[in-house]
């Protein structure tokens, strides 16, 4: 559906994409992931034809982006970051406007898009006037309203409170039932609860391109704990919990506040919850806190660039 | 290939716009003032009927109000981001320019349409000259255009709507008053920069002797414009 061949972009010296290619079946929700500045909304900018690439090729369908930008363009539905709508514009109209220029024609559409999107309550207020969660509702009724077959969305949930993110992540994966979704994120459960594939991009390269389910089971294969207690010194505890068998490291925490604390690092596939505990308990000292630690997209990062995960 | 249809969309989008907000009514009624003090404050001092103290101060009026109009049409759509969406609507750079371009033109056109009491007033305090009238219309209507055009290039050079008013502004008054700067010049000189502002074509025309040389003048200017900001916003790099 999409294919990405080489693709670089810089602004003056500055390399924002680096040689990228990547190519996106129809179908799929696909997630470009990245910290900010990764390059994510430059990679989208040049999908929809709105930045052209300095180098590579990009086609989109049949389509290539800079031969037949308007067949591109009439294709996508694109939603940039933080949806900038014409504030003094009512909904109905704005709807109505963009429908006019993607050659669609009467209020039927604009019925079944508004239904959809759960807007049917602000078509006539002012898109200035609307919270941000509508306000993102109302631009994903201006990328969908022509049914394209390619919607991408640039930080689709970014500024929202819990309750509307959970709304646009169901309605985004209600969409990619039947149509092919790119949508970029800095957050990594985001993907997870969203994406069947996740393209991870750093420094404007692509570091990682996997199956989300991978990714997951790739993170979670050797434990991490943090351990706080009291009643030895870190030198004892690190001693005492690096003898354990499936332990394969431990490390002072750095927040210890006037507790040993340590994380230590278990061997892949083993469960080192049990073992920790029984030693602590042993040797007699309190156990104030030990928690599983959550592989973030810090760690992921650095598992992808430096590879393996001694080095986290 | 052309199409216009995306181009009519817009523009009644742009029309629409200035019509929904104050600054339709506020940019109307400060156009009006101004011209009906001018006109009718020297209109019995001559004792004719005629439009020439309006039509003689209409280009340095336009000069002020017409920027002041465009220089919204890209400066806040690159400034609020919806520049992004718009661009990435199946729409050429050329189909939203000249659309917008249309826009600030008929806006003008509107902004005129008033200021034809003048004439019927005139008409009915004397015997009016039919032929000044028209052809002073039909120059106010493709100044106007002319300086949509360039404040609408100038809109498209920065975020700024003030900057955006500036340049215009700028662009506008140097057409209108080159030839008076320039008075000092030797009189080759001087006949090619009256050529090139636009007073003088507009003075021409004014008069009621509608050459086709002022027409193609004041098309050109806005050609050039169109074509230099569909250009600069054509280019995606």
């Amino acid at each position: 559906m999409i294919s990405v061949n080489n693709v670089s972009k810089y602004y003056g010296d500055f390399c924002a994409v680096n040689d990228i290619s990547f190519v996106i079946r129809r179908g799929e929700i696909t997630g470009l992931l990245g910290p900010n500045g990764a390059g994510k909304t430059t990679t989208l900018r040049m999908l929809t034809c709105y930045l052209a690439p300095d180098g590579g090729r990009i086609s989109v369908g049949d389509h290539m982006v800079d031969e037949e930008p308007l067949e591109v363009k009439r294709i996508i539905g694109y939603l940039p970051e933080s949806a900038p709508l014409y504030a003094d514009m009512m909904v109905y109209d704005y709807l109505g406007y963009v429908g006019r220029l993607r050659g669609i024609e009467g209020g039927e559409r604009l019925r079944e898009i508004s239904a959809m999107c759960g807007i049917d309550e602000v078509m006539h207020k002012n898109i200035g006037e609307l919270s941000k969660g509508y306000r993102q509702r109302v631009g994903l009724a201006h990328a969908m309203i022509h049914d394209p077959e390619i919607l991408i969305l640039d930080e689709p949930t970014s500024g929202l409170d819990p309750n509307q993110i959970v709304e646009i992540r169901r309605l985004i994966k209600e969409i990619g039932k039947r149509k092919t979704v790119i949508l970029s994120t800095h957050i990594l459960s985001e993907v997870e609860a969203t994406c069947d594939r996740v393209i991870i991009i750093d420094h404007g390269s692509i570091i990682a391109d996997s199956r989300t389910a991978d990714l997951k089971s790739a993170a979670g294969g050797a434990m991490r704990l943090s351990v706080r207690t009291k009643g030895a010194g870190f030198g004892d505890l690190a001693a005492t919990l690096g003898a354990l068998t499936g332990v394969r490291s431990v490390e002072p925490l750095d927040d210890a506040e006037g507790l040993s604390a340590a994380t230590v690092r278990g061997e892949g596939g083993v469960d080192i919850r049990p073992v920790v505990f029984a030693a602590v308990r042993d040797a007699g000292w309190d156990l104030y806190e030990m928690a599983t630690e959550h592989e973030t997209l810090e760690h992921v990062f650095r598992r992808l660039t430096r590879g393996g995960d001694d080095e986290l | 290939m052309m199409n216009y249809k995306e181009s009519v969309v817009i523009m009644k989008k742009e029309l629409s716009g200035y019509f929904t907000t104050p600054i339709a009514y506020i940019v109307i009624t400060v156009f009006l003032v101004i011209t009906g003090w001018f006109f009718f404050s020297t209109f019995f001092l001559y004792n004719q009927a005629e439009l020439r103290g309006f039509f003689q101060l209409l280009p340095l009026v336009l000069s002020f109000v017409v920027p002041a109009v465009t220089m919204r049409l890209f400066s806040e759509e690159k400034h609020s981001g919806s520049f992004e969406i718009l661009m990435t609507l199946p729409v050429s750079a050329r189909d939203v320019v000249l659309g917008k371009l249309l826009a600030g033109a008929a806006f003008v056109a509107i902004m005129l349409a008033p200021t034809l009491s003048y004439a019927v007033s005139a008409a009915l305090a004397g015997s009016l000259d039919p032929g000044p009238v028209v052809g002073g219309y039909l120059g106010a209507l493709l100044l106007g255009l002319a300086f949509s055009a360039i404040g609408v290039f100038a809109s498209s050079l920065s975020k700024n709507q003030i900057v955006a008013f500036i340049i215009g502004l700028s662009i506008c008054l140097v057409m209108t008053l080159a030839d008076k700067f320039l008075f000092f010049l030797p009189s080759p000189f001087l006949n090619a920069v009256e050529y090139i502002g636009a007073d003088f074509h507009f003075r021409n025309i004014s008069r009621g002797i509608i050459d086709s040389r002022d027409i193609l003048y004041f098309l050109s200017v806005a050609a050039i414009a169109f074509i230099g900001t569909v250009r600069l916003l054509g280019d995606r790099r």
